[in-house]
């Protein structure tokens, strides 16, 4: 794996990688949202369901950009390898927008159950703090001016963050017992049919793989721009 | 198919919830891959392979 | 005298100073708290219901409000860089400044808080619960805040950022602290405070390494 650390072995492998990873996105994605729209009705829910196959997925896709993140970061800390740096640098932005569609989703699925635009449901309520520290790490990266330095204080930051997201989530989920009782945004209920898991898996799939491929491609796209720089400096010595 | 727009009367919630997650992805991959190939070109401008 | 409580009794005195942060705390939380039945209405019964959240938020906010200073000030005249060079690790100096921040903000919090509860009409009981959740659970929101304050450090307007990394990570202090006002409310024991214990113990424990590591790499380049 480290062997791929090296920008010129990265730069070939993704470049051959993300066109198959985004092919695979899109045909997942496509099929997920076909068979989402097949399926029929839920008991409960009528077809509110349907914002299930596009709310989960989102937010388990946010999730694990953030394990990624932290997990980037404490490579980069322990390593010094500034690729560690740099993927966790361009996966913030990625897991943030998963999260506001996670949280966006997450209140039209809600709403026709509970008639207001936000409901303090367990899960919205977590996702809600994440997408703040999604945005407290970008914008402590964008605040430091040193490269080294930011890379070392946004990943700091990550790891007390990681560590942090599940007692967050645990006093967030003890919270909703407390005043509300059940977490409405159960995942479509107890047992998901069949007829749902299908979809939900491979819309799943299909964001997973669409942000991996996004991923990549920051990540090359700011390999290249450094790259750029750096001949552009030593062009004018 | 009125039905199928209607989502039995989610349509509200349904719709503007896959539109706002379709936007949001595709305007995220657009500017993504945009930034790549500007990238890729000004590295090519300098003469060097990526 | 040990390098620990040198650092800590300057740190005390400076903060203790008039138009120092312990006022500015203070004045904060009782401006809140007088502010937000203005804005709420008179009415006592929801006033009590929401005073263990407003009164924890509150707090929270007034001891973060002087919170970017904490390394700043010493990091800006090139004091940190002699205390870093000094006897006492970067650890022990982060905990020495844990403390002082505590003990100037979160304490005198604290203590004013019964007043405070009076005006939202909490009964005596909830009144006790607040401020052994406010005793307890401050010393995270200095020790949270200060791993906060390190990272922050060397940014120029690093106070507009630091309640935003911060606050989330503060959350579970929020819930549990106003959680244990509303178990002395409701007459039920809901485990909030033994809860806050735990998540304060293990910041306060754990925050001197995160906040000497971010300080390191402020001093370090």
């Amino acid at each position: 794996m480290l062997r791929y650390a090296n920008p010129a072995r990265f730069m070939t492998l993704s470049g051959t990688l993300v066109p198959w990873l985004g092919g695979f996105a899109l045909v997942a994605l496509a099929a997920g949202v076909y068979l989402g729209f097949a399926a029929p009705p839920d008991y409960q829910q009528g077809d509110t369901v349907r914002v299930m196959f596009i709310h989960v997925p989102a937010a388990w896709t946010a999730m694990m950009a953030y394990g990624l993140m932290a997990l980037a970061s404490l490579i980069g800390l322990v390593q010094r390898h500034p690729l560690a740096d740099v993927a966790a640098k361009s996966a913030a932005p990625l897991g943030a927008l998963f999260t506001a569609l996670g949280l966006i989703t997450g209140s039209l699925w809600g709403r026709p159950m509970w008639g207001t635009w936000w409901v303090w449901d367990g899960r919205l309520t977590s996702f809600l703090l994440l997408l703040f520290l999604y945005l407290g790490y970008i914008a402590l990266w964008n605040a430091i001016e040193d490269e080294t330095r930011a890379a070392r204080a946004a990943a700091i930051l990550a790891l007390v963050g990681a560590v942090n997201l599940p007692i967050i989530e645990f006093s967030v989920d003890w919270w909703t017992t407390l005043h509300q009782g059940e977490s409405i945004l159960r995942k479509g209920g107890p047992l998901i049919a069949a007829v749902y898991l299908w979809p939900l898996g491979l819309m799943a799939l299909g964001y997973s793989l669409l942000f991996f491929t996004l991923w990549l491609l920051r990540i090359r796209t700011e390999i290249m721009t450094r790259r750029a720089r750096s001949l552009m400096l030593a062009g004018e010595a | 198919m009125s039905g199928f727009w209607a989502m039995g009367d989610y349509g509200a919630y349904v719709w503007p919830a896959y539109g706002i997650s379709a936007a949001g992805l595709l305007v995220a991959a657009v500017l993504v891959l945009h930034a790549h190939a500007r990238a890729k070109a000004a590295l090519a401008r300098l003469g060097a392979k990526p | 005298m040990n390098p620990f409580f040198s650092l800590l009794l300057r740190d005390i005195q400076l903060a203790a100073r008039a138009g120092g942060s312990a006022m500015l705390a203070l004045a904060f939380f009782a401006a809140v708290a007088t502010l937000v039945p203005l804005g709420v209405g008179a009415d006592l019964r929801l006033l009590a219901r929401i005073a263990g959240g407003v009164l924890w938020v509150a707090a929270m906010l007034a001891a973060l409000l002087a919170l970017d200073r904490l390394f700043q000030a010493d990091f800006e005249d090139g004091s940190l860089d002699v205390i870093a060079l000094g006897p006492s690790s970067l650890e022990q100096t982060s905990f020495a400044k844990i403390a002082a921040h505590w003990l100037t903000t979160g304490l005198p919090l604290t203590i004013l808080s019964p007043l405070l509860a009076v005006l939202f009409g909490l009964p005596a009981q909830a009144i006790g619960a607040l401020f052994i959740s406010l005793l307890v659970g401050t010393p995270a929101v200095s020790a949270i805040g200060a791993i906060g304050a390190g990272l922050t450090l060397s940014i120029r307007r690093g106070g507009l950022i630091l309640p935003l990394i911060v606050l989330p990570l503060l959350s579970p202090a929020v819930i549990f602290g106003a959680g244990t006002v509303l178990s002395a409310l409701d007459g039920l024991r809901n485990g909030a405070l033994p809860l806050l214990t735990a998540f304060s113990f293990a910041a306060c424990v754990l925050s001197p390494f995160a906040t000497a590591a971010a300080v390191r790499l402020n001093l370090g380049s």
